[in-house]
């Protein structure tokens, strides 16, 4: 597995897997019994745990032919949910890089911008397709180019989206936000300062 | 773009700068934390060597993983009891308080932070949890966090966000007898789907929504987020005022006064701009219970499990794995289904008026033969109360366990939880598959007066067609 993500995101390319259908919760992606940990270590085993028990080998996270695979195709409202960080910490732990789907929930993306892993869209009938490539062909190299806003193999390729906000910290490097926050600590004591609730209301607006 | 609303106003009087990425750093008025998806936030501050910026604006309970029979340290499983130690340790070490077991404070995080009077109207509030969507029933932004954000408001009481927009769910007309708050919000998601609010808040508001209690309007933000919808709102009146007024943490004195003139002044303006409205007709809306897999696969208790050619086509797949997963074939009325196990509780419906309501169902009745059925108070405040006014009682004479506060069976990382393909009548936020601690058990939601109802026939009933005096 390569290491994980850091410093600016431009380029993930590799294999691809799919795992179908809409709504897929974070409950699915990582049962809540696994969130007795006090570390993520553990976390990529476990991944869509249930789901995998159920398919018996037969998923696509157990298939040998998806080993190995680091762009993950999705469908709607992917990550809906739980606000579990470990969702995408198991994704990632496993080998997941990137995400393409139609849609992503609000928390799920926010996590995985958060450990530098972009959730990119495309239209429904475009995420139809491309499934329908990776399934035929788990071989093929993909690249997913965030200079560009495009998803590649060597012969095809289409557009994707992501807001420009995220598109840009994960371009620069900058979606690890901690250092960026603390920088502007003397803005953050300001506003604390007009606060109304923090200050027995006496401020004035 | 909405203008106007109370969400631009908190937002505007919140954001610290603009960061070079686009996104908005956000100042963090309250921030609520609990054992399940912190220990890897203070484990983070550490590696990075960094402190705990605001100590006095975290506040700490444990929640997720208490057991709710005996409560007696140290825990029987091993790594519940290595969680709570490991969050009693970041909180001492870092100053923040800890409202642990038998203070008295503890319970479910947002049922005990409006309890305190901690949520106030005009706040920002985050919490590593999705349902903190809750807290916006005050009038705060509020929305669930990860961790690695968890890390991120301890070190910088901040966060980035970008900003999202407003749709305002227009309520008009009133409920009718017997449908709660809850039917109202399952009705709702139901209605606009589980994707349907992605990239809003919602902002309830009409009529039916201005004459709800607060702990009703909290129901219904709590579940803005299984619509999809990180925040749900409702703008602070005089209903959120008189809640607030002699809570632990709420102003008094001048601050009160001061505080309520704030307070009203950030309700949305009467010309304020959402980017859209949705309107609904309360009195149209019955009791509501889910038979799939997702919050809105819901349905009205005279409804049937819908035909595969009544749903648009892309709802199709889903519900056929819903028809699978549930064992329910169309075209069987939701009325009747048999159930299992009966929980009352959750950060959704474990609140004092939830326990009554259950209470008025159960009082002289019997949870059916080989039906268990329990009763999970929402903190440790709501059982004292619930115990004073002898609800407690009602519910063991009527053959439900009451056990002591904590999530419970909402999402069973604790010792209650559903076995095999057991089907649970519940209280809770969520149906999803899995979701109640079997990988093949399942979950109709409902109001905690049709759980009562369930548990006292054995099958999914309406509460409406039960006489409010039974026969002793």
């Amino acid at each position: 597995m390569s290491s994980f993500p850091s410093g600016p995101i431009q380029l993930v390319e590799g294999r691809a897997l799919v795992v179908a259908g809409e709504d897929i919760d974070t409950d699915r992606i990582i049962p809540a019994r696994f969130l007795k940990c006090v570390s993520f270590d553990a976390l990529g085993d476990q991944v869509f745990a249930d789901d995998r028990k159920e398919l018996n080998g037969e998923h696509p996270f157990d298939q040998a032919r998806f080993q190995g695979a680091l762009i993950l195709m999705v469908n709607g409202n992917f990550g809906c949910g739980s606000s579990r960080e470990h969702a995408p910490q198991a994704l990632m732990r496993w080998g997941i890089r990137a995400v393409v789907g139609v849609s992503f929930a609000e928390i799920f993306f926010g996590n995985c911008l958060a450990l530098g892993i972009p959730c990119m869209t495309a239209a429904p009938d475009q995420i139809k397709a491309i499934q329908a490539l990776v399934q035929a062909d788990p071989s093929r190299s993909w690249s997913l180019n965030l200079e560009e806003m495009k998803l590649s193999t060597e012969e095809e390729s289409w557009e994707v989206a992501v807001d420009s906000g995220p598109g840009e910290m994960l371009r620069s490097g900058r979606w690890d936000a901690t250092s960026q926050l603390l920088d502007n600590g003397p803005q953050v004591d300001a506003l604390m300062e007009h606060m109304p609730y923090l200050n027995g209301f006496q401020a004035v607006l | 773009m909405s203008s106007g609303t109370l969400y631009d106003k908190v937002w505007d009087l919140h954001r610290v700068t603009e960061l070079p990425g686009g996104s908005t750093q956000l100042f963090v008025g309250l921030h609520l934390i609990h054992e399940v998806t912190s220990p890897q936030a203070f484990a983070a501050l550490k590696d990075k060597g960094l402190t705990v910026r605001c100590p006095e604006r975290t506040v700490a309970t444990v929640d997720h993983i208490v057991p709710t029979i005996s409560q007696q340290r140290p825990f029987e499983d091993p790594l519940a009891e290595e969680m709570l130690s490991t969050l009693e340790r970041n909180c001492a070490q870092h100053g923040i308080v800890l409202n642990g077991l038998g203070s008295g404070r503890q319970g479910i995080v947002h049922v005990i932070a409006p309890e305190l009077g901690l949520t106030q109207p005009g706040m920002t509030v985050a919490c590593g949890d999705s349902h903190t969507s809750t807290h916006g029933a005050f009038g705060a932004i509020a929305f669930g966090i990860g961790t690695s954000q968890v890390r991120d408001v301890l070190a910088s009481q901040s966060l980035a966000m970008n900003k999202l927009k407003v749709r305002r769910i227009q309520v008009n007309g009133q409920l009718t007898d017997g449908v709660s708050a809850k039917d109202l919000v399952l009705h709702v998601i139901r209605t606009l789907g589980v994707k349907g609010g992605v990239g809003y808040a919602y902002e309830f508001a009409g009529p039916a929504i201005e004459v709800l209690s607060m702990e009703e309007r909290m129901t219904i933000c709590n579940m803005a987020i299984e619509g999809g919808a990180r925040c749900g709102y409702v703008n602070p009146d005089q209903v959120t005022f008189d809640y607030l007024n002699g809570r632990v943490h709420a102003p008094r004195g001048e601050d009160w006064d001061r505080a309520v003139a704030w307070w009203s002044s950030l309700a949305s303006d009467a010309d304020a701009v959402v980017d859209d409205e949705v309107v609904f007709n309360a009195s149209a809306i019955a009791p509501t219970v889910t038979w799939g897999i997702t919050p809105g696969q819901g349905l009205g208790i005279d409804e049937s499990i819908p035909m595969p050619e009544s749903l648009e086509v892309g709802e199709r797949p889903m519900a056929e794995e819903a028809y699978r997963y549930m064992d329910l074939q169309p075209g069987t009325p939701i009325a009747g289904v048999p159930v299992d196990v009966c929980f009352i509780g959750s950060c959704t419906n474990g609140r004092l008026s939830d326990l009554r309501a259950a209470a008025a169902v159960a009082r002289g009745r019997q949870v059916a033969d080989g039906i268990r059925a329990f009763v999970v108070p929402g903190s440790e405040q709501v059982a004292k109360a619930a115990e004073a006014e002898g609800l407690d009682q009602v519910f063991r004479a009527a053959g439900f366990e009451w056990r002591e506060p904590g999530c419970s069976m909402c999402l069973a990382m604790n010792p209650d939880r559903l076995e095999g393909r057991q089907i649970s009548a519940s209280s809770s936020n969520r149906n999803f598959k899995g979701r109640q601690g079997s990988a093949s058990g399942r979950t109709l939601l409902m109001s905690p007066a049709m759980v009562a109802a369930a548990a006292v026939h054995g099958r999914v009933t309406d509460v409406r067609s039960l006489s409010t005096q039974p026969d002793l």
